[in-house]
């Protein structure tokens, strides 16, 4: 029986596969607008303006404090309550660039603030505008600690978005709940599941990892 | 959207809710618990002198940090039928929890210690100290003031996580939402009231995370 459900299983491959491109095409999306997001939203979190700092920390707050399931559901059952009809791929996306960005925005924010302060002050002397401080000052040198943990969110992205599954986007985890009810063989399914979500975070979390060590050195080389 | 937002129905299903909050206190508790103790071990296992037992660690830690909790949830969930253990629903839950924040709260205990000096413990030693004086009175007050922050940090996602457990039809605040709206079609006031519990959850225990930073805190002696 094992041996039928797993030729099963293999006769399915495609359907699976079809699933990492849209955890792929998901994710994606949400990475490239999280991260813009992410990082306009740090800038205004470590910035002088205190209206804007708070605005975005209760922001970030409020998204840190709920869980990604029900945000999904919020936006997915609740913006067709105010007119506003979505698909369930861009209320995926939508939700997701959501989450990343809130968490970016907090990297982003810290390794600004890492940042020396004489630096600031000795680029204000030098005559710098607001933006040229931020631009060739302060961000190259954040970048160092921001970088590692952006890579680390990158991974929670990717395995986060297995939860927009429960608004009916097919992705690998949906496949895997669609293929569990024709072949009853939990272990070996998710199993093929998790295999997939492996494939794709474990290089990322190393990268993340050899990032660190790298940074590191090249911050105390300086 | 909010004028026409309805208390009343909040209040009626506010037993509901009260009854799901509880559950949701309990389920992340009894696995907060567990994943304490499982990361304690496996950290121990890590930093053992074994080599079979820090690579049993090691693949532990890295397939659960590599792969999506609600992967790791179904695999449990359809899987353990599948090999005849068949459980409640709210056990498989906690145990897909547990296992899941062990693996985190192993890496955050190993790290806590690992920042120690070992010139600490050398220096312990040559004051005559017995191996559980050390432990007592020098590693663990450091690696505890260490980690008080990334524990409780990893707390407030366990608590998120626990919203997953209504995918496999637990009781809990998400599906006390759901619930609410299906039998009134009220998403607004369904998800609304659960993410506020969330966050009533969230502050507290941000409020706890800072407070021990200024109160537990033994800052490190070096």
């Amino acid at each position: 029986m094992w041996g039928f459900y797993f030729n099963e299983l293999m006769r399915s491959l495609p359907f699976f596969l079809k699933g990492l491109w849209m955890t792929f095409a998901v994710s994606g999306l949400s990475l490239v607008f999280g991260t813009i997001i992410g990082f306009f939203g740090g800038i205004l979190r470590a910035g002088r303006n205190k209206p804007a700092r708070m605005i975005v920390g209760a922001w970030v707050d409020l998204i840190r404090g709920t869980p990604f399931l029900v945000q999904i559901f919020v936006i997915f059952f609740i913006l067709p309550g105010i007119g506003i009809e979505l698909e369930a791929f861009p209320a995926a996306v939508i939700a997701l660039t959501n989450l990343t960005a809130s968490f970016i925005t907090e990297i982003v924010a810290s390794g600004i603030l890492a940042v020396d302060k004489g630096q600031q002050e000795a680029a204000t002397a030098s005559g710098l505008s607001n933006y040229q401080q931020l631009r060739f000052i302060v961000l190259p040198q954040a970048i160092r600690s921001i970088l590692p943990p952006l890579v680390g969110q990158y991974v929670l992205l990717v395995k986060d978005s297995s939860v927009v599954s429960a608004i009916g986007v097919v992705d690998i985890t949906r496949v895997g709940w669609l293929t569990v009810q024709r072949i009853p063989e939990g272990l070996m399914v998710f199993g093929l599941v998790g295999l997939l979500y492996f494939a794709v975070c474990y290089p990322l979390i190393n990268l993340s990892g050899f990032l660190e060590r790298r940074m590191t050195v090249a911050s105390t080389r300086l | 959207m909010l004028e026409g937002f309805n208390f009343r129905i909040i209040w009626e299903y506010m037993p509901l809710y009260m009854q799901c909050f509880a559950a949701t206190l309990w389920l992340s508790g009894l696995s907060l618990f567990g994943a304490v103790v499982v990361g304690i071990i496996a950290c121990a296992m890590r930093l053992s002198q074994s080599r079979i037992m820090r690579s049993m660690a090691g693949v532990y830690i890295e397939t659960i940090r590599s792969t999506p909790l609600l992967a790791q949830l179904y695999f449990f969930y359809f899987g353990l039928p599948s090999m005849g253990i068949m459980l409640p629903e709210w056990l498989t839950g906690v145990i897909a929890l547990t296992l899941n924040s062990g693996a985190y709260y192993a890496e955050i205990i190993r790290a806590g210690i690992q920042a120690i000096p070992f010139g600490q413990i050398e220096a312990g030693i040559a004051s005559g100290l017995s191996y559980f004086q050390r432990m007592g009175n020098i590693i663990l007050p450091q690696a505890l003031g260490n980690t008080i922050r990334p524990m409780l940090g990893q707390a407030i996602i366990l608590v998120k996580d626990s919203s997953l457990l209504s995918l496999i039809s637990i009781m809990e605040l998400t599906r006390a939402g759901q619930v609410l709206t299906s039998e009134r079609f009220t998403p607004a006031e369904g998800f609304l009231t659960t993410a506020a519990f969330y966050l009533i959850i969230y502050y507290l225990l941000k409020a706890f995370s800072g407070w021990s930073e200024k109160r537990l805190i033994f800052r490190e002696a070096h």
